[in-house]
């Protein structure tokens, strides 16, 4: 059978392979090796070492940008899996309007960032506006601004994945458990949690990565104002690029440190993930 | 026994009907503003419209012609389903490929694909940028290429992993009765796919429908979509019709939730589905 397949390559593989080829392949390759280099152009680009990385990690913004950024990551992985594991358990514990309450939590998550971000600049001004402030007065505002709207974004998809792990609990474990006289945080702290440990896993990864990745959201609330205190990597390298003339060659070098910190983050977390695995 | 569990359901039910409320809350109020005078939406926005501050239609009909909505929500409409058509079709075909012809390159192939799930957009922003340029692909038919490219990873490793789970079997038999690779993808592979394919599909959907930064790379001064519209419709420096604003954000929530009421079922199957690739 792999014979008589094997001709069929340029059908089958060719297309996906050139689509691939030009839109990450090609840009990859090209982004790291202009990132050692000066250019405004492509064309014009002159090798220039580690120059690119020193400056990044040099700027002010680089650096803001990466503590705003580590900051607001923690702050929403923590709370958005904590309400969305809470309200799995409360989902998978009551019966009535069971869908319909998922339908609804669930919702946030398709609607775009760009709209995400302008709705809650409204509601988050509007109670502001009480106090004769708005967002961009305090780049605290803009910090919990975000972490809000990650949560309202993001809790409906992640109690998806719970209430889908919850439901793969066998129910007579549980009830064993009970029997030998387990009180209800026993169980959920030395059953449920262990067993639920694969979606937790999946979880904390698409959080983490989605929080660390944030850009849509960022931009629409506060565009990093003031003063560039609420911008996001992200944002910043954006900025790098198409907002300084001459800095393109640092926008690359930070978008190499990017990634690099993006990837470390999935080895890590795929490290933990397989030790998991060895343990059950 | 049974009476305390149904007091703890009420209550249970409460609760989570409370936060229900709490959770529609804003778009609810974004939509009552899209009725209000522009200059009464910063002052009060959580007061309903009254008479004085009711507006009728008229941010509608303003944001409309502001952003040129409607071809903006025909270029998003097209984006969408060309690029997620194509990417289905070809990463079906190519992930059936790779996983059934076992050879170095194909597995080489395979881990490509899988390391570009976790590359940031902002790793290739700037060159995809200018290789789109170079090669004529910024414009709406070139961009579904980019989509088809950028959007493979994810694609190809949900297909792969549902291929490796089908037995050989079947597709040895169809071949031995004659017919062609081609034949046999299409009539006997890509059915048994179905599943896997609704869930690429929605994915898909979610992310290039709700997409910004990538199609205002590359075709965005000319061609915008409903996220680009928006975006330009606050332009510079505070002058932002805040009546157009709340009126074009109520159209771009509609349309996603109108398509999001008919295939629920299929979403969030999708969705946990598709959180495997963690």
């Amino acid at each position: 059978m792999q014979k008589s397949m094997k001709k069929y390559f340029a059908l089958f593989a060719l297309p996906t392979i050139i689509a691939f080829s030009v839109a990450f392949v090609l840009p990859f390759i090209l982004g790291v090796y202009l990132s050692f280099t000066e250019f405004t152009t492509v064309n014009d680009a002159k090798w220039v070492g580690l120059s690119n990385y020193v400056k990044a990690f040099s700027n002010q913004d680089f650096l803001n940008a990466l503590w705003f950024t580590v900051k607001f990551t923690v702050v929403s992985v923590l709370t958005i899996n904590v309400f969305a594991f809470i309200l799995a358990m409360l989902l998978t514990r009551g019966k009535k309007g069971t869908n319909l309450f998922r339908t609804v939590f669930f919702m946030p998550n398709l609607i775009g960032g760009i709209v995400l971000g302008y709705i809650w600049q409204l509601i988050i001004n509007g109670v502001l506006y009480k106090f004769d402030l708005t967002l961009t007065f305090d780049p605290k505002y803009g910090f919990w601004g975000l972490v809000v709207l990650m949560n309202w974004q993001l809790i409906g998809y992640m109690m998806i994945i719970y209430v889908a792990g919850i439901q793969n609990v066998p129910k007579d474990v549980i009830e064993v458990a009970k029997i030998d006289g387990a009180s209800r945080f026993q169980v959920l702290r030395n059953v449920t949690l262990p067993l639920v440990m694969p979606s937790i896993t999946i979880c904390l990864f698409l959080t983490l990565s989605n929080s660390f990745k944030l850009f849509d959201q960022n931009l629409a609330l506060t565009a990093g104002a003031p003063a560039k205190q609420t911008a996001m990597l992200a944002l910043d390298i954006y900025n790098t690029f198409y907002g300084k003339t001459g800095w393109e060659g640092v926008g690359q070098a930070k978008a190499v440190v990017f990634f690099v910190l993006v990837a470390l983050i999935a080895l890590v977390q795929l490290l933990i993930t397989r030790r998991k695995e060895v343990e059950s | 026994m049974q009476k305390t569990n149904r007091g703890a359901d009420t209550l249970i039910f409460l609760i989570l009907f409370l936060l229900a409320v709490a959770f529609i809350s804003p778009i609810l109020i974004v939509l009552m503003n899209s009725f209000k005078g522009k200059f009464f939406i910063s002052d009060t926005p959580f007061l309903l419209p009254n008479s004085e501050t009711f507006s009728g239609l008229s941010n509608y009909t303003s944001g409309i012609a502001k952003t040129d909505f409607i071809s903006a929500f025909g270029m998003s409409l097209f984006i969408t389903v060309f690029s997620v058509a194509v990417i289905v079709l070809f990463t079906s075909m190519t992930a059936w490929y790779i996983t059934r012809v076992k050879t170095k390159f194909n597995q080489l192939l395979y881990y490509i694909f899988v390391f570009s799930m976790i590359v940031p957009f902002q790793m290739v922003m700037f060159t995809m940028t200018k290789t789109a340029n170079v090669l004529n692909l910024d414009n709406p038919i070139g961009i579904i290429l980019i989509y088809l490219g950028f959007g493979s990873g994810l694609s190809v490793f949900l297909f792969s992993g549902f291929v490796k789970s089908i037995p050989i079997e079947i597709e040895e038999a169809v071949m031995i009765d004659g017919c062609n690779p081609v034949q046999s993808f299409f009539k006997v592979v890509l059915p048994i796919l179905k599943p896997i394919a609704i869930t690429v599909a929605i994915l898909n959907v979610m992310w290039v429908w709700n997409d910004y930064l990538l199609p205002d790379l590359v075709i965005g001064s000319e061609y915008k979509t409903i996220p680009i519209a928006i975006q330009y419709l606050k332009g510079g420096y505070g002058s932002i019709d805040m009546g157009a604003m709340m009126a074009m954000l109520v159209l771009a929530i509609v349309p996603i939730v109108i398509f999001y009421l008919l295939c629920q079922k299929y979403i969030i199957e999708g969705v946990v589905a598709g959180a495997v690739k963690g």
